[in-house]
């Protein structure tokens, strides 16, 4: 019966939106506390830009699509990590020489993790 | 530089934070797999290292820098603006690590065992984002 069919996915498809937000909240909680803990403070900071989404998603997403899946996933993520370097070492300067407000100078300067990431996907990922 | 574990600095973080810090870290971790299902694995990969938590967490270094030049009777408003600088440079550090481990998983997955290159990954972002940090500390 399509309706059970529909019921089913429907059904798998929550618990696995409800297993990621648990696994997903724990680690990202996890390296949190971590980087609380760790002194000097920019060794703590490595702790922000620690694996956490991949370690909370890619076990499950190998268990879905297999080894294939999850290293075409790696390699977009090696361009999302050097996004994530250019618009960090950005926030940090910004921070530095202009000391604005943390919050709003990390949302504000989001769009450059966006291009830097879209133009990696342009020049290389895509082809 | 001598490293430490400081507990008592958990003691700053209130409740409320690290709850808000738990339904963030699961609402990015569901966006990731969102756009993975919905745009395939090449977009996908990409959101794996999305910033997600990344300004909560410097805005919280200087949240808890003010309180803490506050209680000293202080305005340590820009003094805790250049403690949040120290921890996105920390993070820029990381994200080396992160390349690092991407790629470890790139290159390893198609042949070899996942739980292996997971552990391979895991000690590579640990090697290499203590390494250059080290370098970065005696520039």
């Amino acid at each position: 019966m399509p309706a059970v069919d529909w019921d089913e996915e429907g059904g798998a498809e929550v618990n696995d939106m409800v297993l990621r937000f648990l696994i997903g909240g724990i680690v990202v909680s996890v390296f949190a506390v971590l980087g609380d803990m760790v002194k000097p403070q920019s060794l703590g900071g490595v702790f922000a830009a620690a694996p956490t989404i991949a370690l909370a998603t890619l076990v499950l997403t190998m268990h879905k699509h297999g080894g294939r899946y999850v290293a075409i996933e790696a390699r977009s993520m090696v361009a999302g990590a050097v996004a994530f370097f250019a618009y960090s070492c950005v926030v940090s300067l910004v921070l530095m020489r202009r000391r604005p407000k943390a919050l709003t100078t990390a949302i504000a300067l989001l769009p450059i993790w966006c291009a830097t990431a879209a133009a990696l996907w342009a020049v290389w990922l895509r082809r | 530089m001598r490293l430490k574990l400081r507990f008592d600095s958990l003691k700053q973080t209130k409740s409320m934070e690290y709850i808000s810090r738990f339904v963030f870290g699961g609402l990015v971790t569901i966006l990731a797999g969102f756009v993975a299902d919905h745009f395939g694995p090449i977009i996908g990969g990409l959101f794996l290292a999305f910033p997600g938590i990344f300004p909560a967490g410097v805005s919280l270094v200087e949240k808890h820098k003010t309180q803490r030049e506050t209680a000293e009777g202080k305005l340590g408003t820009r003094s805790a603006r250049g403690q949040a600088s120290v921890e996105a440079a920390g993070a820029s550090v990381g994200t080396i690590g992160l390349m690092g481990f991407a790629m470890v998983l790139w290159k390893g997955l198609p042949t070899h065992n996942f739980l292996a290159m997971m552990l391979m990954a895991g000690a590579t972002w640990i090697a290499m984002s203590w390494l250059f940090w080290w370098a970065r500390e005696r520039l």
